[in-house]
């Protein structure tokens, strides 16, 4: 790849808190490198100039939540040759998916004090679920080495190096010890996507499954430990209803016992 | 590393020959610990850090876990008060000493691309020579495995750390409620292969350590360390100490034709129950001091110019592990399972002619959900009748 043609690298945002896309700025030392290697075409965190596509790699953050959203996915899927979500929100939902087990009309109702100017879906979807993505990178928010080896991957022609196994095998790795086991504190660990580094564990708290289910999570099985450990049946509904909630494994590991109207997590 | 005199003499004029005993008394421990940085030694062992009893620098004997236990079952693990201040008076922790032989991620190698071509930089073997101080019985026969696999093996880097290594052993006081070592024939008696085994005893109000020569190494670093010849009564008292751990084992398995059992019955229903409790979250082959599965990964930089081989610990509970052209090969988590555990109780006599599995207990206390691989192989053996004539693992 010569510098004559760089890749365009554009940055898309959805229903999210901009917190994965910013990612990038938080890359510094990697940051002009990523630079020289592509022209990043639309960057409106960092810059308002924009480029039009097609993009070779579209990264897409946020979930989508209205019908304009929705068709806008679409352009940009049309536009970019490789689309990759990042984060909780564009790879499951996010928190926002809370909504898809609760009365969005009364949300608003509540929130607003004009809810009839408010266009809105009845749900928080991945981008997955509106148009084929070629990788999903997982986190509330994104770890960015792992940001930095998908581009690097993609700019390789490569499959990006990003391990689906669990928490557990960071925390061993690094040799923090079992919160779970040592302490008897919850933690959905075992259930949970590595990524993060185990960074909670690490600071003595169980995780919090921000990085979503690893690859054979088994739920059911922890919800009995959780259970013994002395969580009540409502808080392992909650402890499975955050940042992945709509995650098809945590949305089946919440359970049927359902959010009391009008009452989050 | 450090050099060997013909004859080493302790300072009381005692001759320091391999398989000679003598006693330390504890107020001289610190003298021992002084000794070992004096050889030039860094000395690593138990330490109590985050609620648990893990490996790590040692300084000062206060560094130690004076007075500390453990209290382990199946999934748990506390840490308790002991009422006296034994130095060595707890069972295995969550780590293990492959965390400095076999570290968790290593760089392998590093290239460059240059006029046409590519260089590639071996990394330096070099590094600090530990003395791991405490190992137990089981944890020399997991050395003694992964030597097998890694230095029998060729590695460089696994090679030199472990030529380096000065290994204390200490003959276990206490046995967990998880430890097995006594069935599986790997301790708590250390049998060999140490540079120095201590015993640590507490009774007759006289806090001491009988300190056995396993090696030159071993005896070269006594020189300046006060020992006296050991007594009948202190030799009498060490043998107690292991006979009473020994009886005291949280947990026992049964060897009889274990091979032929695991081999055998790769459709036994159990292989499906285990897996609804397991959580393929690798825990246990991670905590597990023989488990040597890794990964190896190319990491380019952005310009592609450069390039590093790392290698990390990975788990046959990753179905990425199993993947062959582009698909796992065990997609189940019965299917999992049943290769951990056949391999490490079984086909590991096929492979290395013993047990891949030393007794610690590990996989037991640390696994999440407290499966336990002695009470599978009981519920197996339970029912033997479910065998298919073919044999064989399966997929």
């Amino acid at each position: 790849m010569t510098a004559a043609a760089r890749p365009k690298l554009g940055i898309f945002k959805f229903a999210s808190c901009d917190g994965c896309q910013l990612t990038l700025l938080d890359c510094e030392d990697e940051l002009l490198p990523v630079a020289d290697r592509v022209e990043i075409a639309d960057f409106r965190e960092a810059s308002s100039a924009v480029l039009d596509g097609p993009y070779d790699l579209a990264l897409v953050e946020g979930s989508i939540t209205t019908p304009g959203d929705a068709e806008r996915i679409q352009a940009i899927r049309a536009n970019a040759r490789h689309l990759v979500t990042i984060g909780a929100c564009a790879t499951a939902g996010g928190i926002q998916a809370l909504r898809n087990f609760a009365d969005v009309r009364e949300y608003t109702r509540v929130v607003y004090a004009r809810p009839e100017y408010i266009r809105t879906v009845a749900t928080s979807t991945a981008i997955g679920d509106h148009v084929p993505v070629d990788f999903e990178l997982r986190g509330c928010p994104i770890q960015k080495g792992q940001l930095l080896e998908v581009i690097t991957a993609f700019l390789g022609h490569r499959t990006p190096n990003v391990p689906t196994e669990s928490v557990c095998v960071e925390c061993k790795r690094r040799g923090t010890v079992c919160v779970l086991v040592a302490r008897g504190t919850p933690c959905l660990g075992p259930v949970t996507q590595a990524g993060c580094g185990a960074l909670c564990p690490s600071f003595d708290r169980g995780c919090y499954g921000c990085f979503g289910p690893q690859d054979s999570p088994n739920a059911p099985s922890l919800r009995g430990k959780l259970l013994e450990l002395g969580m009540d049946p409502p808080a392992v509904h909650r402890i499975y209803r955050t940042f992945n909630a709509n995650a098809p494994s945590f949305r089946a590991a919440a359970g049927a016992t359902d959010v009391p109207a009008g009452g989050g997590p | 590393m450090t050099a060997t005199p013909p004859t080493a003499i302790a300072p009381s004029g005692e001759l320091l020959s391999v398989g000679s005993r003598h006693t330390l008394e504890r107020s001289d421990f610190p003298r021992f610990l002084a000794a070992l940085g004096t050889a030039g030694y860094r000395v690593v062992g138990p330490i109590v850090r985050d609620g648990a009893i893990v490996y790590g620098e040692i300084h000062q004997e206060s560094d130690l876990p004076i007075g500390w236990t453990d209290r382990q079952e199946a999934g748990t693990y506390r840490l308790e008060r002991r009422n006296d201040d034994a130095l060595f008076g707890y069972a295995v922790g969550p780590q293990s000493w492959k965390k400095y032989l076999f570290p968790s991620r290593e760089r392998l190698w590093t290239a460059h691309r240059t006029d046409g071509s590519f260089r590639v930089d071996a990394e330096p073997t070099d590094g600090p020579a530990f003395v791991f101080l405490g190992v137990r019985a089981c944890e020399l026969a997991a050395i003694a495995i992964q030597d097998r696999v890694f230095r029998s093996g060729g590695d460089p880097g696994y090679a030199a750390r472990r030529a380096r290594t000065l290994r204390v052993a200490v003959q276990c006081g206490v046995a967990g409620g998880t430890c097995f070592c006594a069935s599986m024939g790997t301790g708590p008696a250390v049998g060999g292969d140490h540079d120095l085994a201590l015993t640590e005893l507490l009774g007759e109000g006289r806090h001491r350590f009988l300190v056995e020569v396993g090696s030159p190494a071993g005896a070269s670093v006594l020189h300046s360390v006060p020992l006296r010849p050991a007594s009948a009564p202190d030799l009498g008292a060490a043998g107690a100490v292991v006979a009473r751990t020994s009886a005291s084992m949280g947990r026992s398995m049964d060897l009889h034709q274990i091979r032929d059992l695991l081999v055998e019955t790769p459709e036994h229903p159990r292989w499906a129950s285990v897996a609804e409790r397991c959580l393929s979250c690798a825990n246990c082959t991670m905590a597990c001091p023989t488990c040597f599965c890794h990964s190896t990964e190319e990491v380019p930089d952005l310009t592609g110019e450069h390039v590093e081989r790392w290698r990390r610990w990975d788990s046959c509970f990753h179905s990425a592990f199993t993947e062959l052209h582009g698909s796992p090969v065990r997609k189940s988590t019965p299917s999992r399972y049943r290769q951990w555990m056949t391999h490490k109780l079984a086909t590991w006599y096929d492979q290395f002619d013993r047990s891949g599995c030393v007794g610690c207990g590990r996989c037991i206390t640390w696994c999440p959900v407290g499966i336990d691989l002695t009470e599978e192989v009981a519920a197996i053996r339970a029912m033997p009748g479910v065998r298919t004539a073919a044999g064989g693992t399966g997929g």
